[in-house]
């Protein structure tokens, strides 16, 4: 895997069935303080998209929830501006703007027209908040106050129930197994310190990935990524995180009064980069990532109409993901969908998938290539994807060459080692007792 | 500039189809849309979009939620699920399959006003989902198996979007309560004792009366040539008979006679609140400024960060965790302006009530400020760019206004529209409008979630299938 330090252009035209699907060129630079930049220049729309991406998600939590919280709480006052100021600025310029926390990385998103009269003082709004959040303390109290709100309303949800009782039964004492929101009672002990030091610590040029794509000349985006990152400390990357431990084969149920029990099913698996990423990734595809046409909808909607939604995924994240499988069914036929999700699974793992679903999958997946990179935001995405977790810039490139190199006893090789039976979690919610 | 691959294929076209009328449609343009009309009745509208490679195809019926009546609700949702369940040339499953080996994504959702079917493909691939949308336009099978099955599949569709969910629960119960005659007050998943009774036949009936050309609208966007694009068109669709479509009785609402009220139990932790005032549409409204005042008005209160809702009601006085408006220039038989959230912690439903409608009536007293029509006007006009970054969502757009019979040339003229909306115009439809003998107020009332019975029942908005 190519580690680029260094100004760098790839520039790669794909051909494929007689159709140029001309691939994003990424352009790689560092600002002076160390903040990692990725440009992508598309000239069609004079919009810019940007994306400033820290290693600061909840699995950085000191407490949990306050990855989160710090999110939430980066529009709330910088500087001399206050909330509303700072949001008349952005909506006057027509700019969209959100901050987001997940488990492995916490990031703020610009899109703006590139017109410089909104775009620099977009740029300028957003580097205020940025490097000098004000994280004022009535705005803390509320916020910490809408997420208590939130938690509560998750009771009323089997779905997050199930999610979070998923993540709990996964990964024990890893961190990814705190929710990204926190707890009741670990949001009420957070205090406003808790959240500067989050930001202190992790809102810094060494641990920023700064990504552009959009209507703007190379200078322009260097300018950009300036502007944005240019004033934070260098400060340092966090240490990386633990590695996750074997899990259990447990089961957990949550008594709830729904009319469904929500089911799922899974294991910690894949990390991004992981050897067996492709095999696993096109495998999972005729299991359960193809919708409709996938062997676990076939078997539990299709064939018997037991659930609206049925599927399988890995999730590969910096450490090992979850594989998942999952479904909802009414309360009487929850035993019934459980087992044929155990046993199409089994049935997969000992047998692997035929060879016309394998011709089938490779076709759907790099036919529709093409529609993974036709716009502006999808293109965004994928560069924060491959930055953030260091895979090769030629990612993209070598992409569809890769899924069509996967063979079925690969496949099935890598469910067999990577996939194990007798450690499958299984989450219930619902069948209210 | 026509390609060769396009002169190719009308070449073939003229040789190989005995039925295809020798005269060519008139077809109308403005910028890069054109518009042309089968013979049989089929409107095909093609956006040009060359950014990259690819191409959304979607096919939008003329039927949705609204075009049914009780006893029979749901069925135009059962009929999109059914619609992937095979004709004698595609057995039930295949239609899927054979896309998805054209590297194609598939789906299609049902609303209130219409059902659409789409599939997003490389470019080169369109022909097939032509061929396979013209095949089931008028030969779907409608197995009474098939039917048996897809109808469980429904009901749990219904459990996981609304049963299981108190505050979609709410909304169901809040739109019937508010539409007492206007075929907008059912459920577009439909009741699940209808649901229950809807059979093969059912569903016949209902696929004969509304799924012909000539209820149809066709739209693609994307790196196409509309001239070949039409020719395929002609190809694919055009030998499909049309139908006489007879259409369905008016169900005009009654004027609202004053205020209506209800309370709905349902297990959940938090309180929630709809309020909902009876307003037209660009389909309804006796002059039609009225519509993007509206519009502009739901902007001053919950248009982003900046706007009053969240500035006063979550930030400044904290009385509501969550709030958002509704309102839809687009619906059929017109709609209702919704407000509606969670109360803060330590507020109740009634509180957050109470600030609602001091923010309304500030509008019939107080004219907008110029600052916030700015905003507006700056948000609507970025949009119009970030709007072209979705091949998607621009066709989209096209396909709602044709299937509920307004002209797609509005969407230029959007955002000229909402710039020319005035402050006396806001007042005057606040005034006119969101007034208590209109509204129609619905508040979830939290019960427990522990130890209670497990519910057994024999969105607004659009399921997807």
């Amino acid at each position: 895997m190519k580690l680029i330090t260094q100004k760098a252009l790839i520039v790669i035209t794909l051909c494929w069935s007689g159709v140029a699907a001309a691939l994003p060129q990424i352009e790689h630079w560092q600002t002076a303080n160390g903040a990692r930049v990725y440009f992508v220049a598309a000239h069609e729309l004079p919009m810019v998209d940007v994306q400033v991406v820290f290693d600061a998600g909840s699995a950085r939590d000191t407490v949990p929830g306050v990855a989160s919280l710090t999110a939430r709480l980066l529009m709330e006052g910088a500087g001399d501006l206050d909330a509303n100021a700072i949001a008349e600025r952005f909506d006057a310029l027509g700019a969209r703007v959100s901050s987001n926390a997940g488990r492995d990385n916490a990031s703020v998103s610009l899109r703006s027209l590139t017109d410089p009269a909104l775009l620099q003082p977009a740029l300028e709004t957003l580097a205020q908040v940025l490097r000098a959040p004000a994280f004022p303390a009535a705005a803390f109290e509320r916020e910490r106050s809408r997420v208590l709100m939130a938690l509560r309303a998750q009771e009323q949800n089997p779905g997050a129930l199930a999610d979070r009782a998923f993540y709990r039964a996964l990964y024990g004492t890893h961190p990814y197994a705190q929710p990204p929101l926190g707890t009741m009672e670990s949001v009420k002990a957070l205090t406003r310190d808790d959240v500067a030091g989050h930001y202190h610590r992790h809102f810094v040029a060494r641990n920023a990935i700064v990504v552009i794509v959009g209507d703007l000349p190379r200078n322009a985006a260097q300018a950009v990524a300036e502007t944005l990152a240019g004033q934070l400390p260098a400060g340092n990357a966090p240490a990386p995180l633990p590695e996750v431990e074997g899990v259990n084969a447990d089961t957990v149920h949550v008594a709830h009064p729904s009319s469904q029990t929500h089911i799922l099913v899974g294991q910690p698996v894949l990390h991004r980069g992981d050897a067996d990423y492709f095999a696993l990734y096109v495998g999972n595809h005729i299991l359960g990532g193809s919708g409709l046409v996938s062997r676990i909808s076939d078997e539990v909607r299709e064939k018997r109409g037991l659930a609206y939604s049925a599927y399988s995924y890995f999730l590969p994240m910096r450490k090992a993901g979850p594989f998942q499988l999952g479904a909802q069914t009414k309360n009487e036929s929850a035993a019934e969908a459980l087992a044929i999700m155990r046993a199409t699974l089994q049935r997969y793992r000992d047998a692997g998938p035929t060879a016309e679903e394998l011709v089938a999958a490779k076709k759907n997946i790099t036919g529709g290539f093409p529609l993974n990179i036709d716009s502006n935001s999808d293109i965004a995405g994928y560069l924060a994807m491959i930055a953030f977790y260091r895979l090769p810039l030629d990612y993209l490139d070598r992409f569809i060459e890769q899924v069509n190199a996967v063979t079925a006893e690969q496949i099935r090789d890598a469910f067999r080692r990577r996939v194990d039976p007798e450690r499958l979690v299984t989450v219930t919610v619902g069948n209210g007792k | 500039m026509k390609s060769l691959a396009g002169i190719l294929l009308a070449g073939l076209l003229l040789a190989g189809c005995a039925a295809t009328p020798g005269t060519p449609r008139p077809v109308t343009r403005q910028g890069p849309v054109h518009e042309t009309t089968l013979a049989n009745g089929l409107k095909v509208i093609v956006k040009e979009d060359h950014r990259a490679p690819v191409v959304v195809s979607q096919v939008w019926y003329k039927v949705g939620g609204s075009y049914e009546y009780d006893g029979l609700t749901g069925i135009s949702h059962v009929l999109e699920h059914m619609m992937f369940k095979g004709t004698p040339n595609h057995p039930p499953g295949q239609f899927s399959r054979i896309i998805a080996e054209h590297g194609g994504r598939e789906n299609a959702f049902t609303a209130q006003d219409y059902t659409a079917y789409f599939q997003q493909l490389e470019k080169s691939r369109l022909p097939i989902a032509f061929e396979l949308e013209a095949d089931r336009m008028r030969h779907l099978s409608l197995d009474p198996g098939e039917a048996a099955k897809e109808l469980q599949v429904v009901m749990e569709e219904r459990r996981l979007r609304t049963d299981d969910n108190p505050q979609a629960l709410t909304w169901e119960q809040f739109s019937a309560t508010a539409w007492q005659v206007s075929p907008y007050r059912h459920p577009i998943i439909g009741w699940m004792n209808d649901i229950e009774h809807l059979n093969a036949d059912d569903l016949r009936r209902w696929y004969q009366t509304w799924y012909a050309p000539n209820n149809a609208t066709l739209v693609v966007v994307g790196d196409v040539e509309p001239q070949e694009v039409f020719a395929l068109a002609e190809r694919h669709y055009g030998p499909l008979q049309p139908s006489t479509i007879s259409p369905a009785k008016p169900r005009i609402e009654p004027p609202q006679r004053g205020e209506r009220r209800i309370v709905v139990k349902a297990p959940a932790e938090l309180p929630y609140l709809i309020m909902g005032y009876k307003v037209p549409s660009l389909k309804t409204a006796d002059e039609d400024w009225k519509p993007y005042a509206l519009e502009v008005l739901g902007g001053v209160l919950d248009g982003s960060r900046s706007a009053r809702l969240e500035r006063e009601l979550v930030r400044g006085s904290q009385i509501a965790a969550s709030v958002s408006t509704g309102y839809s220039l687009t619906a059929r038989l017109g709609d209702l302006f919704t407000v509606g959230g969670t109360p803060a912690q330590g507020h109740d439903a009634a509180a957050l009530e109470h600030a609602l409608k001091a923010q309304i009536e500030r509008f019939k007293t107080q004219p907008v400020s110029a600052d916030e029509l700015a905003r507006i006007k700056a948000q609507v006009t970025a949009s119009k760019v970030y709007e072209l970054d979705s091949v998607f969502y621009q066709a989209m757009q096209i396909g709602v206004m044709e299937t509920v019979g307004l002209d797609w040339r509005l969407l230029d003229e959007y955002p000229q529209r909402i710039a020319a909306v005035t402050p006396e115009q806001i007042m005057a439809v606040a005034r006119e409008f969101l007034i208590e003998d209109n509204l129609t107020v619905a508040v979830l009332d939290p019960q427990p979630l522990d130890g209670a019975a497990p519910r057994s029942l024999g969105g607004g908005g659009m399921l997807r299938h």
